[in-house]
């Protein structure tokens, strides 16, 4: 209701301004007198921008403060006796009488000051939300007045709007920024919370991990070593790695090398659709078909193979990078000159000669880059090793064994978690961090090979 | 050497490059067929998991509202000097009344109607029926008290369990200890549906209810459904007009310089920055500092948003420059500014390019679960939320509950079926992305 007013209000000076700003430009210049500088379209936008700035601006203030002087002024209301409460019981009096202000019941019968505080909390809602919607319509008005005021035939409508818009732009580009400042910030700044409470030699170099219960209330009771979690990580990395390198490598070196236009035109979209599968599905995936597969051939092998484990969290892993290598593989071996491949070729060497031994090493840079941001890929995924991977932190070689990895424990010691005080929640953070920088290291590194081996045959 | 002898060297070796050859072009094949096997396993696992669990055990039973069971006065009708408060207040207090009603009774009754000779008794019977099946016909007489003393078909879902012994998902030969249905149970449900009267129905609730631990036959996605809408449409709104935005100005307007240089790195760099990683953003910042509502799909969606946004921004980037430049200079030329060159001409021609950013962004978006897991959307909801800041659950999210499900061999079924609708909505969304983009690519 509230926001149906407000945007319908909106609109309306939305729609005011505009017409209001081209047919009194349109008006200055009849067709084929004089000349405007700007369309009348540009000096309809202008007075649209003009009319809701401040309007939006004074919404934006009210969404901000509103709250805050509504209760201001509750606090008020309440009589003093109420008030020299502790902060919890005055919350929950608050929230009583907001309660009672919003028309629904309360437990237990309303008492004649809370019932009060109600009513003068309604009519303080009702009167401020009417005085902002008229101080909104009211600036919007005048700003409107102001700009029609402006419109000439000589005011520059068209570049005003144009650097508003500029603006605009530029802002949605800082978007990215602060993206990556507000991921820097949040994670430093709650491991720095966390490290306040365990060391971060105990935290790097710890070979256990144990990190208790917070609601033990024993502060930072528990060992954080992130060895076990960093060594599951690995593990279940390079077996997806193992998995996905050759199938990948290779499918991308016969899609480019020897398959018809045809048979690519259909393989390559059905090995892209693994790429497109959410990562929950794939963990869903090995927890019932590869998990006892895998426990299943261990037992006739005679090899203890856990259904949740390294292994199967990594083959799976495995098969869902195969696209990302491949595709990126396909297009960095594309860009080989294809003069350098005619010329092996026509020296008489076979197909596969030419392929290992100068398209390959021609391409090595650009796949090495590939080979990286698979990793990270490998390193960062969490649906995967949540479900399939065993979730059991010990430092063991063993790949038929489960394992725990950094992104399974940030799960773990987070979710449905708020409370952000205990070492055990905070610890998330400490992992995230070095997953992030882990991850931004090799982004770095193969965005870099990547750029340098594009301008090398560019 | 003579060029003879040479002649020969190359020959005797040729046989065994032309193997190598061979022996090479096959691990490609095999490389090939081994991704697609995969791809075919996936599906055959999720597709022969889920499609059975489309349709339900379900009950046709005539149900007698016996009048001796269903003790309840009259409906209240509303008198003229009755305010209506007044009036709220004593259908409430009828309908508490209903419901204290036995209507278990009233179920055992109609089973017993429909197989007489049954030597289950009531707990037994009760068993193969959904719990919730209770609210159902409570429901119904609410809305109709008319039916006090009539008989009516009525369909009801068999329960879990009874799911489970019909369809073979538990194993039959195991001994009585280790079935969930006492035996003469067993027996009533396999009587009942040689005789028809229980049906493998189509499971329509999967669509229309909500998620429910206490009457897990009757579990639905409804819920989770519109959380993952709502989402999405946060991310619409958002992530595609600022990554639109912003590509534009990166790739049309941007001077070179280092701070444009910086934002590129970024943006490439955000684009393989781990999607847990944007989970912690949002707990530490929109929960913990903004204090958005847990659970609530606008926190998830603006997660989403920020992870998408890269995706978007280098999909535009690349189809603006796929534009040839003559496009640009003629309509500098003709003496166009340059943002209205950009945006009257340039943009315009990126637009089947942009729809297919965006409909990529979407997907990956819309199967995404790790991020949300952190900021609470795993809680269990049993509503369909009515505004983007009510508590609620996503597609992804109740896939990763239900697999975790203690009553694994119903909700193994369950959670492929949830399956085949997420992947189901994103094939939809692919399809009309290729839909509309061949459409505007027709018009340019």
């Amino acid at each position: 209701m509230n926001t149906a007013i407000i945007a319908t209000l909106l609109l309306v000076l939305l729609g005011l301004a505009y017409q209001t700003g081209w047919s009194r430009s349109r008006r200055l210049a009849p067709a084929g007198e004089t000349k405007l500088h700007s369309r009348p379209v540009y000096h309809g936008a202008l007075a649209a921008i003009w009319t809701l700035v401040p309007a939006l601006l004074i919404f934006a203030l009210w969404a901000l403060f509103g709250e805050t002087a509504s209760r201001a002024y509750l606090l008020a209301q309440l009589p003093p006796d109420v008030l020299a409460l502790g902060s919890a019981e005055l919350e929950s009096t608050l929230r009583r009488i907001r309660q009672i202000e919003s028309g629904f019941g309360v437990v237990g019968d309303a008492l004649p000051w809370e019932n009060q505080a109600a009513q003068a909390l309604r009519e303080f809602s009702t009167l401020t939300y009417a005085a902002v919607i008229a101080a909104a319509a009211g600036t919007g008005a005048l700003a409107l007045w102001l700009a029609n005021r402006r419109i000439s035939l000589r005011l520059r409508a068209r570049n005003e709007v144009e650097r508003v818009v500029s603006a605009a732009m530029i802002t949605c580009s800082v978007v990215a920024i602060l993206t990556t400042a507000g991921i820097v910030a949040s994670l430093l700044f709650e491991a720095l919370r966390f490290f306040s409470f365990v060391s971060p030699i105990d935290f790097f170099f710890g070979t256990v991990w144990n990190p208790g219960f917070s609601t033990t209330g024993q502060g930072a009771a528990g060992e954080y070593g992130l060895l076990p979690l960093l060594w599951g990580t690995l593990m279940v990395a390079s077996i997806a790695i193992l998995v996905a390198l050759p199938i990948g490598l290779m499918t991308a070196i016969y899609l480019t090398q020897y398959a018809s236009q045809r048979t690519r035109s259909t393989v390559k979209p059905v090995i892209e659709i693994l790429a497109g599968i959410p990562t929950i599905v794939y963990g869903f995936f090995a927890l019932v078909t590869v998990g006892p597969f895998l426990a299943g051939v261990g037992d006739t092998l005679g090899i203890d193979i856990r259904a949740t484990s390294a292994l199967t969290a990594g083959i799976v892993m495995g098969i869902m990078i195969i696209p990302f290598i491949s595709s990126l593989s396909d297009d960095i071996i594309r860009q080989v000159p294809r003069a350098m491949r005619d010329g092996s070729l026509g020296l008489g060497a076979t197909q596969s000669e030419t392929i290992k031994r100068v398209i390959l090493p021609a391409a090595l840079p650009g796949i090495v880059g590939a080979f990286l941001l698979a990793v990270s890929r490998a390193i960062g995924e969490t649906m995967i090793v949540v479900l399939a991977a065993g979730n059991s932190p010990f430092l063991r070689l063993n790949p038929g064994e489960p394992v725990s990895t950094v992104t399974v424990t940030i799960v773990n010691q987070l979710t449905g978690d708020t409370d952000f005080a205990s070492p055990q929640s905070l610890v998330a953070f400490a992992l995230g961090l070095t997953l992030f920088i882990m991850t931004l290291i090799l982004n770095v590194a193969a965005l870099y090979i990547v750029r340098r081996y594009r301008e090398q045959y560019e | 050497m003579t060029s003879n002898e040479r002649l020969a060297l190359v020959r005797a070796g040729l046989s065994a490059r032309h193997r190598r050859e061979k022996r090479f072009r096959f691990y490609g094949i095999a490389a090939i067929v081994l991704a697609l096997g995969f791809v075919a396993m996936l599906f055959a696992m999720i597709l022969s998991r889920g499609l059975p669990a489309f349709t339900q055990a379900t009950f046709s039973l005539d149900v007698h509202f016996d009048p001796a069971i269903v003790k309840v006065d009259k409906k209240p009708v509303r008198s003229s000097e009755q305010s209506p408060a007044e009036y709220a207040k004593e259908i409430s207090a009828w309908e508490r009344k209903v419901t204290m009603v036995n209507w278990n009774k009233v179920i055992e009754a109609a089973v017993r109607n429909a197989a007489p000779e049954t030597t289950a008794n009531s707990r037994e019977i009760l068993s193969i029926v959904e719990t919730n099946a209770r609210f159902e016909l409570r429901d119904m007489f609410v809305a109709d008290p008319a039916l006090l003393g009539k008989t009516v078909p009525v369909r009801m879902l068999a329960s879990a369990n009874a799911d489970n012994w019909l369809k073979g998902n538990i194993d039959r030969s195991l001994p009585d200890a280790q079935q969930q249905l006492r035996d003469p149970a067993r027996a009533l449900a396999d009587q009942l549906m040689a005789e028809g009267k229980i049906r493998n129905a189509f499971a329509w609730h999967i669509f229309t209810n909500v998620d429910s631990r206490s009457a897990p036959a009757s579990a639905g996605l409804a819920g989770a459904f519109v959380g993952s809408l709502y989402m999405i449409l946060v991310v619409i709104v958002l992530a595609v007009p600022i990554g639109v935005m912003s590509a534009v100005y990166l790739e049309e307007f941007a001077p070179k310089n280092r701070f444009t240089d910086l934002i590129e790195v970024n943006i490439n760099n955000l684009a393989a920055v781990p999607s847990i990683v944007f989970g912690l953003l949002g707990a530490a910042v929109f929960i913990n500092y903004f204090r958005l509502p847990l659970s609530a799909p606008l926190a998830g969606g603006l997660v989403l948003t920020l992870m998408t946004l890269p995706t978007v921004i280098i999909a535009t980037r690349s189809a603006l420059r796929a534009v040839p430049p003559s496009l640009r200079q003629a309509a500098l030329g003709l003496g166009a500014s340059k943002t209205q060159t950009v945006f009257h001409h340039v943009l315009p021609v990126t637009y089947p390019g942009i729809l297919t950013a965006t409909i990529i962004g979407v997907a990956q978006a819309l199967g995404e679960t790790a991020p949300l897991l952190l900021i609470g959307m795993n809680a269990f909801v049993a509503q369909v939320p009515a505004t983007p800041l009510d508590q609620s659950s996503a597609l992804p999210v109740q896939i990763f509950l239900w697999q975790g499900n203690e009553n694994r061999n119903f909700f193994e079924a369950r959670t492929s079926a949830a399956i085949i609708v997420l992947l189901g909505l994103m094939l939809t969304l692919n399809a009309i992305a290729i839909f509309l983009r061949s459409k505007l690519e027709k018009r340019a």
